[in-house]
């Protein structure tokens, strides 16, 4: 198959006054794959889909998309995607239905095209039922579908998705997961932002790591796997806290890489095999109760943390404030 | 083509959503309805009621048109849904005037209500109808994007509201509507000329009962030229401020 990039993005740049938001990043999105924007809060995932859809402008560098100059011709590109954004933006008090043919009528599709076509997503989206109640008396994780629903009912080439799984909860984040599959099974590219790392893992097929505006690392799951493909990892839960026995675990085992994951969890990295029984011996002799011991098959989680030396445990905080979404 | 079924759209649903609400039915036609019903009660003859239907139709159309913006814009980007609009592929004027639309027909509409009251009060067969509607269509559009212009400058709907009070209460009586501009202590006339209210009135005047100071064709180049600099500098205003 041969592979064309739909969207080329070159020394993209965008400051708020002296703030360098996005600081010269460049990357492509190709064809027919999902490709995913993965970093924490203020990282730069929203400015960099507002400067790619309009919303923002670009202080500098270039963007193509499909061929079209989208500095310049920044209307003609605009026809060709389809946009959601972090919070629903439909209107209240429309119905379901009078929501997607109004998104319909702005892309200037013909009335029995948007109304067949708003008909079709509705059910397609499982909403069918709710098509004629008000926005406003929507569910969040329905909301987010029909947004989903509307952003897509112009039949767009590629179509952005900030943070889609945010803030609902589990089961209808796993629906709207499926959603996109199916979406880009169909041929629909997606570029999407996340800060769930299990998700872009999931769903991505090639996935850029974007920290303080910059991107730090970027490639395909298998490509950004290999940075950890020898390492092992031992997980410990303990009876209780655990830190002030770090000093002693580091100075006990110099050669492995320790970090704490939580209150009474901690994860031994190593290259080489890691023996169990010395460290299930000296909790013992700190008089601790192990919970749980395992091995950990190294994920994109592993690689993330290593890169860009974000503690795990600062981002799964993080997901606890946002809501629920990121766990399956 | 394409364009148009979005323009359309966009008006068909400003109409539907907030024109025709209960709430702006109320302050749209039932205020002017009042004031009208306050101004004839208290003139004595029929020479009266058309040397007070310029300045009360003036009015009206100030205040159907002004105060709509504020929901149809201010609310909308407060609930981010006009970020949709302004990622549509759409031509940003064209966006503005399907957005400003609405207020413009819902402002001639508002004006008719003192006329039609004039109507049963006295004989209109005097009315140069022609210079009459002409006004009254420019004005609406020239206060429609004042209503825009105040719109775009403001980020709360609140404040919306009290800036344009900030023009329109003063803008009643320095506008000519009830005192002639020239009666006015001399300080203030040139502030009269400075708002387009005052010759959107004038042309009223003139039309109506013959008492305008102004040339008419001089005062209908100026308020089109109100428009044209209010409305480009909204949307000038809209992608300088909210595409930032
Ligand atoms: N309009 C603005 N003016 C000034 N600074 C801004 C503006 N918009 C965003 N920023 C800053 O730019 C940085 C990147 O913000 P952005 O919203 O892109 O982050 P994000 O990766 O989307 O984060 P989140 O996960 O919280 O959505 C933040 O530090 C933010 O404060
Ligand atoms: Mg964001």
């Amino acid at each position: 198959m041969i592979k064309i990039n739909i969207l080329e993005a070159s020394s993209l740049t965008k400051k708020y006054g002296d703030f360098t938001a996005v600081n010269d990043i460049d990357f492509y999105v190709e064809d027919r794959e999902i490709f995913g924007f993965l970093g924490p809060n203020g990282a730069g995932k929203t400015t960099t889909i507002n400067m790619l859809t309009g919303l923002a402008g670009i202080t500098s560098g270039s963007v193509y998309l499909s061929g079209v100059n989208y500095t310049r011709e920044t209307k003609k590109a605009q026809r060709l995607m389809g946009i959601v954004p972090d919070e629903s933006n439909l209107y209240d008090e429309l119905d379901g239905f009078e929501n997607l043919t109004f998104c319909a009528a702005l892309y200037g599709m013909e009335k029995r095209k948007r109304e067949e076509r708003a008909g079709r997503l509705l059910q397609q989206f499982g909403l069918a039922e709710a098509a004629k109640r008000p926005f406003k008396s929507y569910s969040k994780g329905m909301k987010r579908k029909l947004t989903i629903a509307a952003g897509i009912i112009h039949e767009p080439k590629i179509l952005f998705l900030d943070e889609p799984t945010t803030g609902i909860d589990v089961a209808s984040a796993r629906q709207i997961r499926k959603l996109i599959l199916d979406l880009n099974q169909k041929g629909t590219t997606i570029f999407l932002t996340t800060h769930y790392i299990e998700e872009a893992e999931r769903l991505c097929h090639r996935v850029a790591f974007i920290v303080d505006g910059k991107i730090v690392r970027i490639g395909t799951i298998a490509e950004l796997m290999k940075e950890v493909q020898q390492e092992t990892i031992v997980q410990f839960t303990l009876d209780g806290d655990i830190s002030q026995l770090m000093q002693a675990v580091t100075d006990q085992f110099p050669n492995f890489t320790t970090e704490i994951l939580g209150e009474n969890m901690l994860r031994i990295h190593s290259t080489s095999l890691i023996p169990l029984m010395p460290f299930m011996k000296f909790f013992e002799e700190n008089n601790r109760v192990v919970f749980e011991a395992k091995m950990i098959r190294p994920s994109l989680e592993e690689v993330f943390v290593k890169v860009t030396g974000i503690e795990l445990g600062k981002m799964k905080k993080e997901k606890e404030k946002k809501g629920a979404g990121g766990k399956k | 083509m394409k364009s148009w079924i979005a323009f359309w759209n966009i008006l068909r649903k400003d109409m539907k959503n907030y024109y025709l609400k209960p709430p702006n039915i109320s302050w749209g036609i039932i205020f002017p309805f009042a004031w009208t019903l306050m101004f004839f009660i208290r003139s004595q003859s029929s020479f009266d009621v058309l040397s007070i239907l310029p300045g009360v139709v003036s009015m009206s159309i100030l205040f159907g048109t002004t105060s709509m913006l504020a929901v149809t814009i201010t609310f909308e980007r407060k609930s981010r849904s006009f970020e949709r609009l302004l990622l549509a592929p759409l031509d940003l004027n064209l966006l503005m005037l399907a957005k400003t639309t609405g207020a413009i027909i819902f402002g001639v509409l508002n004006a008719f209500i003192p006329i039609v009251f004039a109507l049963f009060l006295t004989d209109l067969s005097v009315v140069n109808w022609f210079a009459a509607l002409g006004s009254i269509l420019l004005m609406a559009v020239t206060s429609t994007f004042l209503g825009l212009f105040i719109a775009v400058s403001v980020s709360e709907a609140f404040e919306a509201q009290t800036f344009s009070n900030f023009f329109r209460f003063p803008m009643v009586f320095l506008c000519g509507l009830f005192i002639p501009v020239p009666e006015l202590p001399f300080f203030l006339r040139p502030i009269s000329y400075l708002l387009p209210l005052t010759y959107g009135a004038d042309i009223l005047k003139s039309s109506i009962n013959g008492s305008g100071d102004i040339l008419p064709w001089l005062s209908f180049l100026i308020l089109l030229c109100f428009s044209v600099f209010l409305f480009a500098f909204s949307t000038k205003n809209v992608k300088k401020k909210w595409i930032y």
